[in-house]
């Protein structure tokens, strides 16, 4: 492989995952917290809408980024308050919020453009690529990984950063002991339904950013369907990682990758029907999914938090 | 002034908040929506009210003996009828069947196969074997694209709402790949479409576009409501979903009925498309996966997964369907509105359905001291 082909595959590679990967730590962080939360691809196509209309109409890519985390916080504060405070099922509230979030994302797309008119079509602010001095330099990947734009590099520090809480210090201790039992983390004196309203806001934010890197860099614009089954992808990253930030990246890298080779092919003619090549992350979810999920029961691990999905009732022991 | 709010457990589930629920949430849903409609600059009265004219016609209308806004309310309700029974039958056993969309689809592409291709290659064949050779493809069809994700979970425990949701997007793309290419119509202009099926393989209808699926939801129903309060089967499906650890002790094969229950939600989804694609379009085209599969989640719930409250709940979404299709073309209102409608009464009633079961108490002063206080009462 020429070394021309290699840096415009992980080039695309890393910035196809930069959403998914912004998603994926975010849903990672709910469901630490014992919070299952099944409408990122509502949160994310929300985050997307949003982000691309305020930037349009403000010109500031940032003020899109600002709106986007927001906008996901807020959605996911619904389901917090339907699941946290309301006991709500898990999964239908979250089903709810993913075809609310879509439903909105396409009502507002239609009217949030110039005067009215739909957004569609309309060309907007973008984040552009910044090359970082020397480490851009390095041969072979450094043009790949260190000429991108903000939000990447930004998802560099973040990754570390959600390992490091994670599993490194008090709060992520706490994190993790609510969602593997709530019970014991309570009578520890943690606040219990206060972090996972915490963690599933927190959550809501990051998808909803990760919907932004889609409309203001990855594919600059607004599209009906812009996600097309991202937040789902995302969803099933989480198991592949065993709920482990480091891990998501591995998942997010073969994704991107299956995105840019999808690109690469469309690109360079191949005779491959395009329903084919755009089948193929779809496909490869269900084959990972399948393939980790075993994997994961031949070796007796369990890797969800014990108390996921179930909601925390300090009156009803279990 | 601080305060919490607190659920105290109900001893009986209050029939009268059962009934209030439903009704609340659809009012708040629609407050929700008209301040969404205002806030884009659009009269939320004159909407609503454009919505149901354009779902259920006018009294003027009716007087002329005009019901197409109804028939057309009805021709959307069978698919959502079908596919909603569908799903609320594995979500009985808490296998969360996200995947009638593409079952659906599924189903319209093999009852598309026989319609397109057996006239020309079995021309001997009786002519009223065709509609069901159709739905009999199109139910195994759908079962087949029900039972992988069934099969992932009952012998890998391979999470199934992932997989019944790729395969959606699997199944949709199929589709318009033979739509788009080797099924397109030669002397269809560019259309993207097959070409259309001989009359034979139509589904008679009985009024207005309404057809014979109408038949297929009633008596997918009854079937329904039979299985699951008339059989043993129906009660193993009944006892996993609502305690899988006695349903084990019980003996009950759980894996053997999450495959069975996956062939039975897939086949009527299945079923729903055969029904789209011989009832109304005629032809493979686009608009067959228009959210048929996503919507009967939201009537399944609705309907609290009861075999006739789906049959009503269908109607009732599909009219709000129509409206949004009516203020699209109308007003120039994006469609759309009608899911955000169904997205917010669904989060209404998820929320108020918790008020069946507990009372909502609001606690004044410092929350500690409250518990403390209810302790020691």
């Amino acid at each position: 492989m020429d070394v021309a082909l290699f840096i415009s595959i992980l080039t695309i590679t890393i910035r196809a995952g930069t959403s998914l990967l912004y998603a994926t730590v975010g849903e990672i962080l709910t469901e630490r917290s014992g919070i299952l939360n099944l409408g990122v691809e509502g949160m994310m196509i929300m985050g997307a809408v949003s982000a691309f209309a305020a930037a349009f109409h403000t010109g500031s890519v940032w003020m899109g980024v600002v709106t986007a985390i927001v906008v996901g916080g807020m959605l996911a504060l619904i389901h917090a308050f339907l699941t946290i405070t309301l006991r709500a099922d898990q999964v239908v509230s979250g089903l709810a919020l993913t075809i609310f979030g879509s439903g909105l994302a396409s009502f507002l797309g239609q009217r949030l453009g110039p005067e009215g008119q739909p957004l569609v079509g309309q060309v907007g602010p973008r984040f552009e690529k910044i090359a970082l001095p020397v480490l851009s330099d390095i041969p072979l990947f450094g043009d790949a990984v260190f000429r991108q734009d903000v939000l990447v590099y930004g998802m560099y520090l973040l990754v570390p950063l959600a390992w490091f809480i994670l599993y490194k210090t008090r709060p992520g201790l706490h994190l993790r002991a609510v969602g593997e039992s709530p019970h014991t983390a309570d009578a520890m004196g943690v606040n219990v339904p206060g972090l996972r309203y915490f963690y599933t806001i927190l959550g809501g934010m990051l998808v909803g950013l990760g919907g932004a890197h889609l409309s203001l860099a990855y594919t600059p614009g607004w599209t009906e369907n812009l996600t097309s089954g991202r937040g789902w992808i995302a969803i099933a990253l989480v198991i592949f990682a065993t709920w482990d930030p480091a891990r998501a990246v591995i998942g997010a890298l073969l994704f991107g990758g299956v995105n840019a080779i999808q690109f690469r092919l469309q690109a360079a003619g191949t005779t491959i029907p395009a329903a084919f090549l755009n089948m193929l992350p779809y496909a490869f979810t269900i084959i990972v999914l399948v393939l980790i999920t075993w994997w994961e029961a031949f070796r007796k691990r369990i890797g969800a938090p014990a108390a996921l999905g179930i909601p925390y009732m300090r009156e009803e022991v279990t | 002034m601080s305060f919490s709010l607190k659920l105290e457990k109900r001893l009986e589930e209050s029939r009268l908040i059962a009934f209030l629920v439903p009704v609340g949430s659809l009012l708040l849903a629609l407050v929700f929506g008209a301040v969404l409609l205002q806030a884009v600059g659009a009269n939320p009265w004159r909407t609503y009210s454009a919505m149901v004219e354009g779902a259920f016609g006018t009294p003027a209308q009716w007087a002329q003996g005009d019901f197409y806004a109804l028939t057309e309310t009805l021709v959307k309700a069978t698919p959502l009828m079908i596919c909603g029974l569908a799903v609320s039958i594995a979500f009985r056993m808490l296998f969360w069947n996200i995947g009638a969309e593409g079952q659906l689809v599924m189903g319209g592409f093999a009852a598309g196969a026989v319609a397109l291709w057996l006239p020309d290659m079995a021309p001997w064949l009786p002519r009223w074997v065709f509609l069901p050779l159709m739905a009999l493809a199109g139910i195994l069809a759908g079962a087949a694209w029900g039972i992988i994700p069934g099969l992932l979970k009952a012998y890998v425990r391979v999470n199934e709402i992932i997989t019944t949701l790729m395969l959606n997007y699997i199944a949709i793309l199929w589709l318009q790949h033979l739509y788009y290419g080797p099924w397109k119509d030669p002397k269809g202009f560019g259309f993207p479409g097959t070409a259309q099926f001989e009359p034979f393989t139509w589904l008679p209808r009985l009024f207005g576009r309404v057809h014979l699926g109408l038949v297929f939801a009633i008596l997918a129903a009854i079937f329904i409501w039979l299985v699951l309060s008339r059989t043993r089967w129906g009660y193993e499906i009944r006892l996993i979903g609502e305690n899988p650890v006695a349903a084990r002790y019980a003996g009950i094969n759980i894996a053997r009925n999450i495959v069975l229950v996956m062939f039975l939600s897939g086949g009527l989804a299945g079923l729903s498309g055969m029904a789209e694609v011989a009832g109304i379009s005629h032809r493979l085209q686009h608009g067959l996966a228009v959210g048929y599969g996503f919507t009967a989640i939201i009537v399944a719930w609705l309907a609290r997964l009861n075999p006739w409250g789906v049959v009503l709940v269908a109607f009732l979404l599909a009219a709000l369907l129509v409206g949004g299709d009516q203020i699209q073309i109308t007003m120039g209102l994006p469609a759309a509105m009608a899911s955000v409608l169904q997205g917010a009464i669904l989060f209404c009633m998820l929320g108020g359905n918790i008020l069946t079961r507990y009372r909502l108490r609001v606690v004044r002063g410092m929350p500690a001291k409250a518990a403390q206080a209810a302790q020691e009462g």
